[in-house]
């Protein structure tokens, strides 16, 4: 009798549930291109002083509401410019923001030129920008605002901002409510009931209605750097409600699991069963939610600074560039102050949402038992 | 059922307590009051500030305020007056509530008059360029904000001129014969309308799609068919009646999503609604009216949740309520 050969299982090699999540991410291109995006955006936003031409407070007093420089390759002599050069502008007509373009003269685009002074990081001190055209020519890739700052500039510069804040107001958020799901779930009794009612509470006000309240308790005009805590403050404090729910139905299932009881057992205080037995099992969850909830506190902040309680002028955000595009002037003469920070906001927003759907499909155990979906 | 309904409407009573309270208490945290707002006006003096301030009651502890503001809402449902506009809160709410549920109503024909005939669409034909297309259309969709997709807006009818760009009439709508005022509140309405709408669209599509493709597995549909039906009858005849019951539920729980999406849409297109309202209640410090609104606001959200709850009960006889 031949018996049919057993099911090969030792073939792969053991696979760690980083490995087998990895294998899984790895299919999924449209999460890779939305991870790559984003890598892409957080590391032009670290480097934004020296990335961007001009820095973001500068101002033109003389080109001011300028459109976008048309870059051209070969100039009148026919000699061709590798990184491309512009013809100076002269306004024509200031009623209808016509500019005319100078073609006897070529402006050409350098590479490492010297400009403003800026700190990078907090430590390193330069002068130096990646590109730029020689002073007193001004370079405007993507137009200027109607005080004559680079929008590029702008962008660059408020990416920090406009990234960063949704994130930190995230992560303390999740931490709040990881910790009262579980210790709601875990511990029951009256403060759970406690927990659960306060949940109830701030998930009865509409979202929007309740962070413009919350905004209204710190003073308006505040430092730029005042203004972004009180903006992570206001997000930490409406988020967690949700995910504290979720993770109390978790919790409450898996502190019936073995495993806990015997935690128990060996005399662990509650607080460590919670956070070394309980909440990891809890993670993959809050990973892909966590992934997934970014983009709302991302335009949380554009939103506050879009009704002008957030990021105050002349510092930038994607939200307060988007105030400036408001004006009937800008919208029917300059469609670039809406269009580069609204492109900036639809990128970062469809990369996150792609980057959520691969970690939502790699992350569930059952695809990744069952190998292919 | 009764018992539940009437369980339900008490627990909002205590919901609603506790939300005025904290939102009272945000705006006590917050620095100034009304009068701040009015002293910037360098014409007013210092006396008839203080005059203002006792005649409003904001001289007076914050808790003995807030215990006649209850008294009055228990005693005589008065919400008090705005500052402001020298009106009853109650009144003014009313108006901006009909303004944002006529908006709300407005989106929701938007989202469900495309998302169920696009679902369905996609789904009796799945994997075929027109469901890939309207896949890649949703993702689209969805990574666009109502603050962006309504700029956008706001600059197409700015710069072609079709539609208004804010507001809600125009200047000579008293002189309109009813059948004008129709058709000017329409072209007001169109543009915030097609936002507030189109953001949740992409998800209600996916979801119709998903579930008439669950529901087309069933065995009820292979019988349907083995008896010789149409495909068009069994799609539209004996799917899609158990395939769109699970988006009745959402409809009113995205209630609470179209009264709080609606806010920002309100002020970018000048729509007198609760959001804006609101907004500028916040901005002004007008204290009883932003209490009054937050109060409405959670009040319709949670009312669309339970009628959501009830609405799933009549629509899936297998969950009953006691």
């Amino acid at each position: 009798m031949t018996e049919p050969a057993p099911a090969t299982v030792d073939a792969l090699p053991p696979q760690s549930p980083w490995r087998l999540f990895w294998r899984q991410f790895r299919r999924s291109h449209l999460a890779l291109a939305g991870g790559a995006l984003l890598a892409l955006f957080y590391t032009a936003a670290l480097f934004a002083p020296f990335l961007a031409p001009y820095g973001q407070e500068s101002m033109d007093r003389e080109r001011f509401f300028h459109p976008p420089h048309h870059v051209r390759w070969i100039d009148t002599a026919g000699r061709f410019h590798p990184l491309g050069f512009i013809h100076p502008t002269r306004l024509v007509d200031l009623a209808t923001l016509t500019w005319e373009e100078d073609r006897s003269q070529a402006v050409p685009i350098r590479l490492f030129v010297r400009g403003e002074r800026y700190r990078m990081l907090g430590l390193v001190r330069s002068d130096l920008h990646l590109f730029g055209v020689d002073p007193p020519y001004r370079l405007f890739l993507l137009g200027a605002d109607p005080s004559g700052r680079d929008v590029l500039s702008r962008v660059l510069y408020g990416s920090q901002v406009s990234l960063t804040v949704g994130l930190v107001g995230l992560a303390i958020s999740f931490t709040i409510g990881l910790l009262l799901g579980g210790i709601s779930g875990y511990l029951g009794g009256w403060i759970d009931t406690l927990i659960m009612r306060s949940t109830e509470l701030l998930l009865s006000i509409p979202g929007l209605y309740l962070i413009i309240a919350l905004r209204q308790v710190f003073p308006i005009t505040l430092p730029s750097q005042q203004v972004y805590l009180a903006i992570v403050v206001v997000l930490a404090f409406i988020g967690w409600a949700g995910l504290a729910r979720i993770i109390r139905g978790m919790v409450l299932s898996i502190r019936r699991q073995e495993y806990v009881a015997a935690a128990e057992a060996l005399g662990m205080s509650r607080l460590r069963v919670i956070a070394r037995h309980i909440l990891p099992n809890t993670l993959s969850f809050v990973i892909v939610a966590a992934t997934i909830t970014i983009p709302s506190y991302i335009l949380a902040e554009i939103v506050l600074s879009f009704l002008g309680v957030g990021v105050q002028e002349p510092a930038a955000s994607w939200g307060n560039m988007l105030k400036q595009a408001q004006s009937p002037a800008a919208m029917r003469t300059m469609p670039w102050l809406l269009f580069v920070p609204g492109t900036a906001i639809f990128l970062t927003v469809m990369a996150f949402n792609f980057l959520g759907d691969g970690l939502r499909d790699a992350l569930d155990p059952r695809k990744v038992m069952g190998g292919k979906s | 059922m009764r018992t539940y309904v009437l369980r339900r409407l008490l627990q909002v009573i205590p919901l609603l307590l506790g939300i005025s309270f904290v939102t009272f208490v945000l705006l006590q945290l917050a620095p100034g009051d009304y009068i701040n707002t009015v002293a910037e006006n360098p014409m007013i003096s210092a006396e008839r500030l203080d005059a203002m301030r006792r005649e409003f009651g904001l001289d007076r502890p914050w808790y003995v305020q807030y215990g006649l503001y209850l008294k009055n809402i228990f005693l005589h449902f008065d919400f008090g007056e705005s500052f402001a506009r020298h009106q009853k809160v109650f009144v003014i709410l009313r108006e901006g509530l009909l303004n944002t549920l006529l908006l709300a109503l407005a989106a929701a024909v938007v989202t469900w008059g495309l998302a169920i005939p696009l679902g369905v669409w996609a789904a009796v034909r799945q994997y075929s360029w027109l469901d890939k297309g309207l896949t890649v259309f949703g993702v689209i969709g969805l990574s666009i904000p109502e603050v962006l997709s309504g700029l956008l807006l706001l600059m197409l009818a700015a710069r072609t001129g079709w539609l208004p760009v804010g507001g809600m009439h125009s200047l000579d709508y008293d002189q309109m014969d009813w059948v004008g005022k129709g058709i000017d509140l329409a072209r007001h309405l169109a543009l915030p309308a097609l936002v507030v709408g189109l953001t949740p669209l992409a998800g209600r599509m996916r979801q119709m799609r998903g579930n008439l493709l669950d529901v087309l597995r069933l065995d009820y549909v292979t019988t349907a068919r083995a008896k010789g039906l149409s495909e068009n009858v069994v799609v539209f005849k004996h799917a899609l009646r158990n395939a769109i019951n699970p988006l009745i539920t959402l409809f009113g729980y995205t209630l609470g999503s179209l009264v709080s999406g609606a806010l920002i849409v309100e002020i970018i297109f000048a729509w007198p609604g609760l959001g804006r309202i609101t907004y500028d209640a916040l901005n002004a410090r007008d204290q009883y009216l932003v209490l009054g609104s937050v109060l409405m606001a959670s009040f319709v959200l949670v009312l669309g949740n339970l009628v959501a709850d009830l609405l799933l009960a009549i629509a899936d006889p297998r969950i009953a309520y006691d």
